[in-house]
């Protein structure tokens, strides 16, 4: 949904007060986490969507990707999956077949049980899952916890919407689409490792809201302001290009409008960037807030994992603005 | 004379109306205009964006609720027009040329003949399929000839008028010199280049469309 109407729908649920909740509705965070003992929290996340790819098993790679994500975004460990499999009766069961198994595949990477699900017959195809993950109590990474003077650490390139949305009207290279399937699928777990044991703050997965969006939140959640480099950002292939032709999915658009007031572009941030920043991502990467020394260590073992990453930015005292991007 | 080009993009997600719109600025010149007809304002926003990438100027009317008209301007110099070293203009469809030459286009005839079993039925079908590839909208950058191939080129082939219209509209038409020597027919290539097999390997290896028939 847009950021505004979600907001409006959520409203519809009352707040139920309960201690052991350490996260969930008010904080836009990714995932809710429950205290189960002083040592044990359980994570809960749900995620499907439709296909952005033709290939069934690939799409369920995708879908299980961005689903796990939302709990390594949390800091915890994914253990437990459930399908969510929507599928029309006039596909071949085959295709559900090959879907199941994409997430599968990922589930088993992951290190994860898929212990069970539900379907459904619907006009057109949805897949993706709920998952459970764990972690210690005190240990949860929410995305609204961020410090002044943390620096911003990002995996995964930037530009999938741009690209799936390209790819309808076959403007791109099929390199460019496979590099971005590549990234959709590839599991957030290996960036997440890598931060494990560093003093990250705060921490989010980028999705459906764009970078912008994402980091608007974050940035307000913590009461802080944030600055990017629009430079500092790495990019799929083709995807600023696709940006500048026009070819942007309404969801950018729909991202702009709600969180555009928070954030501000300098004159001379490159045509096309807005549109990047704003568009919405499939199994996006991790945004890291921690200390600039933590930052080194971490894009060190990102880059030795073979992880993309980036430093972006850093987050300062509020000062009238939650997202300021400059060129 | 300046033409007006009428695009009808109603009931189209993005980008189809981007791609409709780029693919009518293909064909138009400088002084004409495209009035692209959407039903949202994503697609309204997205066509500005693309106008300006392009260096033309464009304006917006809504004409109903869920009705707008993208008039986009053809500015001189623009770099819509064919040809031009342009990414997306090159990507939308395969770039095409005035006269319909796709670059990366490749036919590739090795024999004589087409296809297997009568060699009589083979030569009148390969006369015919070199008409008819003349025939369509499109025509390949490139027809390599080679092994048996190498007869067509040459005098006494009965393809040889509709080859020489091929060379006469831009297409390149390459023999492979080894076969032709092989044949002893070197000096009757009656149209096009003899050519060698570093040519033809990377005519093949960058083509982004092989024809065989």
């Amino acid at each position: 949904m847009a950021p505004g109407a979600l907001a409006q729908v959520l409203r519809e649920i009352p707040s139920m007060n309960n201690p052991n909740v350490l996260v969930g509705l008010d904080t836009s965070d990714d995932a809710c986490v429950y205290r189960v003992t002083d040592d044990i929290a359980l994570i809960e996340t749900v995620d499907f969507f439709p296909p952005m790819v033709d290939d069934p098993f690939v799409f369920g790679q995708i879908a299980a990707a961005n689903a796990l994500s939302d709990v390594y975004a949390m800091g915890g460990t994914p253990v437990l999956a459930m399908n969510i499999l929507c599928f029309p009766n006039c596909l071949d069961v085959e295709v559900a077949g090959r879907i199941i198994a994409g997430g599968a595949e990922k589930a088993r990477e992951a290190g994860v049980t898929v212990a069970g699900g539900h379907t459904l017959t619907d006009d057109e195809p949805k897949y993706g899952m709920c998952v459970t993950g764990m972690a210690h109590p005190d240990r949860i990474l929410k995305n609204s916890s961020a410090r002044a003077g943390d620096a911003l650490v990002l995996t995964k390139e930037l530009g999938t919407g741009l690209i799936m949305t390209a790819l309808k009207g076959d403007l791109v290279s099929e390199e460019s689409v496979l590099r971005a399937v590549d990234s959709m699928r590839t599991l957030n777990r290996t960036a997440a490792e890598c931060a494990g044991d560093l003093a990250v703050h705060a921490c989010t997965d980028v999705t459906g809201f764009g970078l912008a969006g994402h980091l608007c939140e974050m940035a307000e959640g913590s009461d802080l302001s944030a600055t990017v480099s629009a430079g500092a950002f790495r990019l799929l292939p083709e995807s600023l290009e696709m940006a500048r032709m026009g070819v942007i999915p309404a969801g950018a658009y729909r991202n702009a409008d709600h969180f555009g007031a928070g954030v501000s572009f300098d004159e001379d941030v490159p045509t096309g960037m807005e549109d990047v920043l704003f568009d919405p991502q499939t199994s996006g990467g991790l945004l890291f807030a921690l200390p600039p020394a933590d930052a080194e260590v971490l894009l060190a073992r990102l880059e030795d994992a073979g992880v993309p990453g980036a430093l972006v930015g850093s987050l300062a005292p509020y000062e009238g603005v939650r997202v300021r991007v400059r060129a | 004379m300046s033409e007006r080009f009428d695009v009808d993009a109603v009931g189209d997600a993005c980008p189809i109306p981007v791609v409709k719109t780029l693919k009518a600025l293909r064909g138009s010149a400088a002084g004409d205009t495209v009035a692209t007809t959407v039903d949202n304002e994503v697609a309204v926003q997205n066509l500005f964006k693309m106008a300006k990438e392009k260096g033309c100027s464009a304006t917006s009317e809504q004409i109903a609720d869920d009705r707008f008209v993208v008039t986009i301007e053809v500015g001189a110099g623009v770099a819509v027009a064919s040809g031009e070293e342009d990414a997306v203009s090159c990507e939308v469809a395969e770039p095409e040329s005035a006269s319909g030459i796709v670059s990366g286009y490749v036919v590739a005839i090795s024999s004589a003949t087409m296809g297997s079993g009568s060699d009589e039925l083979g030569g009148a079908l390969m006369k015919s399929f070199i008409y008819v590839l003349g025939q369509q909208e499109i025509l390949p950058e490139t027809i390599l000839f080679y092994n048996g191939g190498a007869h067509l080129t040459c005098t006494g082939s009965e393809s040889l008028e509709d080859l020489r219209s091929f060379a006469e509209q831009g297409v390149e038409i390459l023999t492979c010199g080894t076969c032709l020597n092989y044949y002893g027919i070197t000096d009757e290539l009656a149209v096009g280049d003899v050519t060698n097999m570093y040519v033809i390997v990377e005519k093949l290896s960058q083509a982004r469309r092989i024809v065989k028939p």
